[in-house]
């Protein structure tokens, strides 16, 4: 039999809920290591290897001792899996980049001798495509374990690994939820990725687009929202700023 | 003896987030001792400014993956404090019945998953599979899932919930799914009992080291404090002035440490299930009593390695206390609320809870259109900081004369015992200097 591929999970600037819901795939993890091994997942095992083939990179890039561990890891990967919001989109950690980066600083440190120090040497919020080439993307804020699990496995196969690109709309209609609109909400579903099974407006609350914009020519269709429910283009997009601060330029294409 | 030996652990593992430990020793001399926490800084205070009132739940989820349910419901309660709503009994009710099943998964996870393999000798809980320990292997992963599901059945999704909002719950359980879950938590009762026996029976391993420090936590006149209550001290007893907590946590700035680190009476103090545990033991359940009594665990205790095993006594608390809450529920008969109107105002905020890893504080300032001017979140596991770097100190030269792999062990065990959660920690803002 082929051997199975090694798998090594990181993380970097994040809250690890990702690799938290491996961890609460519970006994399917078991399965899972039928068709991989996990060789390091720093999180929940002492043991480490440096040898991999497939790399999950959890949470976001934020200094340029970061960027140097990442660019380390990308090389000896042969497949870079993006894991969550954080790692994918740049996520809720992109918020900051709104404002000036001295000006972050200075307001969080103060005037604390932090200029020459390593650890506080921080910069713009990027996701990890933005410093290395990323293979594949497991959305979501945080991800879905069903789709973790059918991506896993496609790469196990050899398989490319297929997820939606059509926007939350659909799925939520599947659900047959009330419109988040209908209720006086204003909800990303139109314009953000599905995949998710529209968990968010499934509990009766709108979507906040942590799964990442869709493509611009299928976003037509969120005019028409607005204008329907006479709603602004500024509001929408000033929700967007949770996870998608300043994406429109670095739109996950695959 | 050993006289020159470096003890350099990079990114501790099986603990949230990313820490160090610095060992240096020569001529049988502690040169550098040092516990460091070099996670990326987060500003999550900085990115709450400019945010509507009812983002800043959502958002400051996303500080903690194991504890999303514990800062939902800090943000909410400061939410609700700034603007002056009062929430329903049964919102209430629900909210203690969520924070149980957070206490649960999260005690669970470290007990089974992060501290237990030191406890039988392997590196992680993957190589117990297939051991002569699957059996409670399986009993840990079982109960793991009974507390996520209780979590998700409360509030949409165990990791970063959807159904806590401001005033109330966007949607409830049904009766049915109570009472399943109910007759689930009854049912887990031996499994529980079974992991503990097991644990009992490694306990020895657990080191003998006690270093007396002050243990904060929230008290409650009227029950076991986790969702509700006022600020209180093995040293200095309560604190009611709830909005100056700062006099309690006097947060400030090291250098190798992206985290902040605090202080009270003394150089430090210990939040968490010990802490509790120490302050409040008395209003544990009895089968929670039970536990303690079971692992000779009294307050108070000075033995942070015991952390472990406080949290097993409340994993039986929460336990039962769910099941009383369910009851207590139903009894007085389950209504679709809707979440209590918002007045939007100008105003101050802050709300108190107890999440797993110790007392969690959010404060929030709110302009007259409900956007967020000034926020300020004070971390569990900042606040034990201190108290690790400390017991550290104290702890080297007690053991000094054993192998230095033996030394990089108990150290590691020493940090995992208390269970930190450093992606919270390093979330930052507002940096007082003492």
């Amino acid at each position: 039999m082929k051997q199975k591929p090694r798998v090594a999970i990181f993380d970097f600037a994040d809250c690890e809920g990702c690799e938290l819901e491996i961890a609460d795939l519970e006994e399917e993890i078991l399965s899972l290591l039928e068709i991989v091994d996990i060789v390091s997942f720093r999180e929940v095992m002492k043991e480490h290897s440096d040898s991999y083939d497939i790399a999950i990179v959890e949470g976001s890039i934020m200094r340029p001792m970061d960027e140097k561990r990442l660019r380390d890891i990308r090389s000896k990967a042969k497949i870079l899996v993006a894991l969550g919001a954080c790692a994918t989109i740049g996520g809720v950690n992109k918020i900051r980049n709104q404002w000036m980066h001295d000006e972050v600083v200075r307001a969080v440190y103060g005037d604390a001798p932090v200029q020459r120090n390593e650890l506080f040497n921080v910069s713009k919020t990027k996701a990890i495509n933005e410093v290395v080439p990323v293979d594949y993307y497991i959305h979501g804020c945080p991800i879905d374990r069903d789709e973790f699990k059918h991506v896993i496995t496609a790469l196990a196969l050899g398989k490319k690994p297929e997820i939606p690109r059509y926007p939350v709309c659909v799925e939520c209609k599947k659900n047959e939820n009330i419109c988040q609109f209908e209720l006086g909400a204003y909800c990303l579903g139109p314009i953000t990725r599905a995949g998710c099974k529209a968990i968010c407006p499934t509990h009766n609350s709108p979507c906040e687009g942590c799964r990442g914009l869709i493509k611009k020519a299928e976003t037509e269709c969120v005019w028409q929202v607005l204008e329907r429910y006479n709603l602004s283009y500024e509001d929408i997009r000033r929700r967007c700023t949770m996870y998608n601060y300043g994406n429109e330029e670095c739109q996950v294409d695959e | 003896m050993s006289n020159d030996f470096s003890i350099h652990v990079e990114h501790l593992t099986r603990v949230e987030g990313h820490g160090n430990i610095e060992l240096d020793v020569k001529n049988g001399k502690i040169e550098k001792l040092q516990w460091n926490v070099v996670e990326a800084p987060r500003f999550f205070e900085a990115m709450l400014r400019g945010q509507q009132y009812n983002e800043l739940r959502p958002i400051t989820s996303r500080i903690c993956g194991i504890c999303s349910i514990g800062h939902s419901l800090a943000s909410l309660k400061a939410t609700e404090d700034a603007l002056g709503i009062k929430i329903t009994e049964q919102t209430a009710l629900l909210r203690r019945l969520a924070i149980h099943g957070e206490n649960m998964q999260s005690h669970i996870l470290h007990i089974g998953y992060l501290a237990a393999p030191d406890l039988l000798g392997v590196g992680s809980v993957f190589p117990l599979i297939g051991s002569k320990h699957t059996d409670t292997v399986l009993k840990i992963v079982k109960l793991h899932r009974l507390a996520n599901e209780m979590s998700d059945l409360i509030c949409g999704r165990t990791i970063h919930p959807i159904r806590l909002i401001v005033g109330g719950f966007s949607a409830i359980p049904t009766e049915k799914q109570l009472l399943a879950l109910r007759k689930r938590l009854e049912e887990s009762r031996t499994a529980t009992n079974d992991v503990a026996q097991v644990i009992l029976s490694v306990a020895d391993k657990l080191p003998d080291f006690t270093r007396e420090t002050e243990y904060i936590a929230l008290s409650h006149d009227d029950e076991y404090a986790l969702y509700d209550g006022v600020i209180n001290s093995t040293d200095t007893g309560k604190f009611q002035d709830y909005k100056n907590y700062q006099s309690i946590t006097n947060e400030y700035f090291v250098s190798h440490s992206t985290a902040k680190y605090a202080k009270h009476n003394r150089k430090s103090y210990m939040v968490g299930a010990l802490a509790r545990f120490n302050l409040n033991s008395s209003q544990l359940h009895p089968k929670a009593k039970d536990i303690a009594k079971m692992f000779g665990l009294k307050p108070i205790n000075c033995n942070p390695f015991m952390n472990t095993i406080a949290q097993l006594v409340e994993f039986v608390h929460s336990t039962e206390d769910s099941i009383h809450l369910i009851d207590k529920i139903l009894e007085r008969g389950l209504k679709e609320e809707k979440p209590v109107k918002v007045k939007v105002k100008a105003g101050r905020g802050v709300g108190l809870v107890e999440v797993p890893r110790g007392i969690l504080i959010h404060d929030y300032t709110l302009n007259s259109k409900g956007y967020c001017t000034k926020a300020n979140c004070i971390i569990p596991t900042n606040q034990n900081h201190a108290n690790i770097q400390l017991d550290m100190e104290k702890m080297v030269p007690e053991i000094i004369d054993r192998p230095p792999k033996e030394i990089e062990l108990t150290l590691e065990m020493l940090v995992r015992a208390y269970d930190p959660c450093i992606s919270c920690s390093t979330h930052y803002l507002d940096v007082k200097f003492v």
